[in-house]
């Protein structure tokens, strides 16, 4: 999370920024430009001894047990927002898709598509915080590559990094897997990430800054399956589509019913604010420090318990719970105590008119 | 959250919901104006905590369902031009036309943007002096004001690439035409808060007093709507008809003056096409002709199209409160919010996107 690993702080961008002050094509071209980018700026950042061999790809040794792979493309615009950018985004986004598999991610991988005309100097402030959240989460950037598209055909940068894990002996978490009477826990207020993005691209100001969530999560995850073990049943990260995708998609996948409690989902304040203002449901908003645990009714006190010892599960609740109604289908108890359906979100939320 | 929890209190709520079951003798058919207030309702669940006996139909209160397919068509020709910037509000873009919507423009090629104010489209006219910016004012007496005051600016600023295409509607013409149809059945209406909000709520005692009904002006939150519904039905379980207002938080009687000042500078009242519902004589606004300049329908010459809505949507039925969403044959089967036939399963104020949200069984 933070923006600078300690290797890291204070260093100067690694390419002489008064040659190419922007990306060119030739960046991109294999030859000698590539090799100074990826040598002298992605090795010397993600520096690890797999990358340091300088191959055409990691060569690995895996503890034993199931191995779990997961992938993710970062085209996020704004690039920088508060709370990260896109280069700590791409390394949360695949170590919790890792974590949620119950996996303990072991490496990962990063490809870049920048666009021709990228400041130098904004490729290292992204490169730079990447390598700071991968050593946070003590999860290597072991193998890459680099690609540069023509001026106008692409977003400035993206970023896919892939991620490798070796998954917990004996667990098997899945959506199938929820079961009636499971208890649904979530670690910490909701909607914080989307709002956050959202404030940024059209100039949204609020009295207090909204900050994304962005954050790995395995350690924390790793924490609620000591305490709760094999009674995790399911684990989702409610990303895009928010919290009610994340629902339906676990109600299909079991074909029971699932019943939340809208009093009882945290939000703070401010974002539950912004959302009143643009008339957007935060259960639609995205995270990405945030995760969904199901968990048997026995052990979910002490998932809970372990979730607010963690930092990143201090606001941890329990939002509602798997039922035999309704099967496939999401229901929420209203504020005021009425019922209502929480569907899938249909194309993307766009705030009202009045 | 201040000014928004007290209104959605479980307790005071119930408390409403058993005084309105209290007083219910008979069965009565209410009619909330706002689409807003529709998917309050809808949302909170508040619909299935009151009596069997009160029918709640929803009316013609959302700006984008009743905005003329052609005018939608309208939009459409004017955002596919490659000098123009088309800006509109988000719940605009995804509304079909005869053959495409804004986002699919949009992805073609066109330069369609989502703004928050017509004030943002005003500042991206005075950043792209060489582009014609082209703002979609659709809505109520509650928009009108932000959309009069955008085109009063540019004046004032003599920006001469702005325009805004036109397409403003009033509720107390409409509120007239549903209860002067042969087939009404409202008895009874809540009003639309934020519309009384700007205009006050003088007009409507005409209407009560005409048509012998209640009407009583109500806010947007599960409280506020528990309150108006209860005033409803002590009226009609009274025999009283007028005008009383339950929003006193946000509504005066006369209105927010120096807004209806500035409406009165820039638009004069017209005759406007409802979508679903027709023609209602003297029931919008257009540009007045001092302003007439930044008229887009003229400016792009898209006057003469013509449009026609499928056979199979009955929005026009149940914006006029003689039919529900559900009572559609299309209703989530031919007609969901990814391939929609009408308006109202788009917005996100339309009762047919109300329904298929949060009320949905099968």
């Amino acid at each position: 999370m933070s923006d600078v690993g300690p290797a890291l702080a204070g260093m100067m961008c690694p390419i002489p920024i008064e040659e190419y002050p922007h990306v060119t094509l030739a960046h991109g071209g294999g030859g000698r430009m590539t090799q100074m980018l990826v040598e002298r700026m992605f090795a010397a950042a993600f520096a690890n001894a797999a990358l340091g061999e300088m191959h055409d790809g990691a060569v690995l040794t895996l503890p034993p047990g199931r191995v779990a792979i997961s992938t993710d493309s970062f085209v996020v615009s704004p690039r920088f927002f508060p709370g990260g950018d896109i280069g700590s985004l791409a390394v949360h986004g695949t170590v919790n898709d890792l974590a949620m598999c119950a996996a303990r991610p072991i490496a990962i991988t990063a490809g870049f598509v920048l666009e021709e005309g990228l400041a130098m100097e904004e490729l290292w402030r992204i490169v730079r915080s990447m390598a700071a959240a991968a050593a946070e989460a003590q999860v290597p950037v072991v193998t890459g590559d680099t690609k540069v598209v023509d001026r106008g055909k692409g977003d400035g940068i993206y970023i896919n990094t892939t991620g490798i894990g070796v998954v917990r002996d004996g667990f098997d978490i899945a959506p199938r897997r929820a079961r009636p009477g499971d208890i649904v826990l979530v670690n910490g207020p909701i909607a914080e990430h989307g709002i956050a993005i959202l404030s940024v691209r059209e100039g949204l100001e609020f009295e207090s800054p909204i900050v994304s969530d962005s954050a790995a999560l395995h350690g924390l995850v790793g924490a609620v399956l000591d305490a709760a073990g094999e009674a995790v049943h399911v684990l989702r990260d409610p990303t895009r589509g928010g919290v009610s995708s994340a629902m339906n998609e676990i109600a299909q996948a079991s074909r029971f019913g699932i019943r939340l409690e809208e009093t009882a989902i945290p939000i703070a304040e401010p974002v539950r604010g912004a959302c009143e203002i643009l008339g957007l449901d935060p259960l639609y908003v995205a995270n990405e420090g945030k995760v969904l645990v199901i968990v048997a009714p026995g052990r979910a006190g002490a998932a809970l318990a372990a979730l607010r010892a963690h930092p990143l599960g201090q606001g941890a609740a329990r939002i509602g719970e798997v039922v035999d109604d309704h099967p496939g289908r999401v229901f929420m108890k209203s504020r005021i105590g009425g019922m209502r359906v929480v569907d899938m979100l249909s194309g993307e939320q766009l705030p009202r008119i009045c | 959250m201040k000014y928004v929890d007290e209104y959605r209190n479980e307790a005071d709520i119930q408390a409403f919901v058993s005084a309105i079951g209290k007083r219910v003798t008979k069965p009565w058919t209410l009619m909330e104006i706002c689409g807003g207030q529709t998917h309050t309702l809808i949302k909170s669940g508040f619909d299935r905590m009151l009596p069997e006996s009160i029918t709640l139909v929803h009316g013609p209160g959302c700006p984008v369902c009743v905005t003329p397919l052609e005018q939608i068509d309208r939009a459409l020709a004017i955002a596919a031009r490659p000098e123009v910037i088309f800006t509109s509000f988000g719940d605009m873009l995804r509304v079909p036309g005869s053959t495409t919507d804004l986002l699919s423009v949009k992805a073609k090629g066109g330069d369609v943007r989502m703004v928050y104010s017509p004030l943002d489209a005003v500042k991206l006219a005075q950043k792209h002096p060489q582009r014609q910016v082209v703002f979609f004012a659709v809505g109520f007496e509650t928009t009108a004001p932000a959309n009069a005051m955008a085109v009063w600016q540019a004046a004032k600023l003599g920006l001469d690439n702005f325009s805004v295409l036109v397409s403003h509607v009033l509720v107390p013409p409409a509120m007239e035409a549903l209860l002067g149809a042969p087939d009404n059945q409202v008895q009874g209406f809540l009003a639309a808060g934020h519309v009384c909000t700007v205009m006050g709520y003088q007009d409507y005692f005409a209407i009560a007093e005409r048509h012998r009904v209640p009407i009583v002006v109500t806010g947007f939150e599960p409280l506020d709507l528990a309150h108006g519904i209860h005033m409803t039905v002590d009226m009609l379980e009274a025999g009283r008809v007028g005008v009383e207002n339950q929003y006193t938080r946000a509504v005066t009687p006369e209105g927010n003056v120096p807004a209806q000042r500035l409406l009165k500078e820039v638009f004069v009242v017209c005759d406007r096409a409802w979508r679903g519902i027709g023609v209602i004589p003297m029931s919008g606004y257009a540009l007045a002709p001092a302003y007439a300049s930044y008229d887009a329908e003229t400016r792009f010459d898209v006057g003469g199209i013509t449009a026609v809505e499928s056979p199979l949507c009955i929005a026009g039925e149940i914006m006029r409160g003689l039919k529900r969403p559900h009572h559609c044959s299309a209703f989530g089967t031919a007609c969901t919010p990814e391939r929609p036939l009408g308006a109202p399963m788009v917005s996100s104020e339309g009762a047919c996107a109300a329904y298929y949200q949060y009320k949905r069984t099968a």
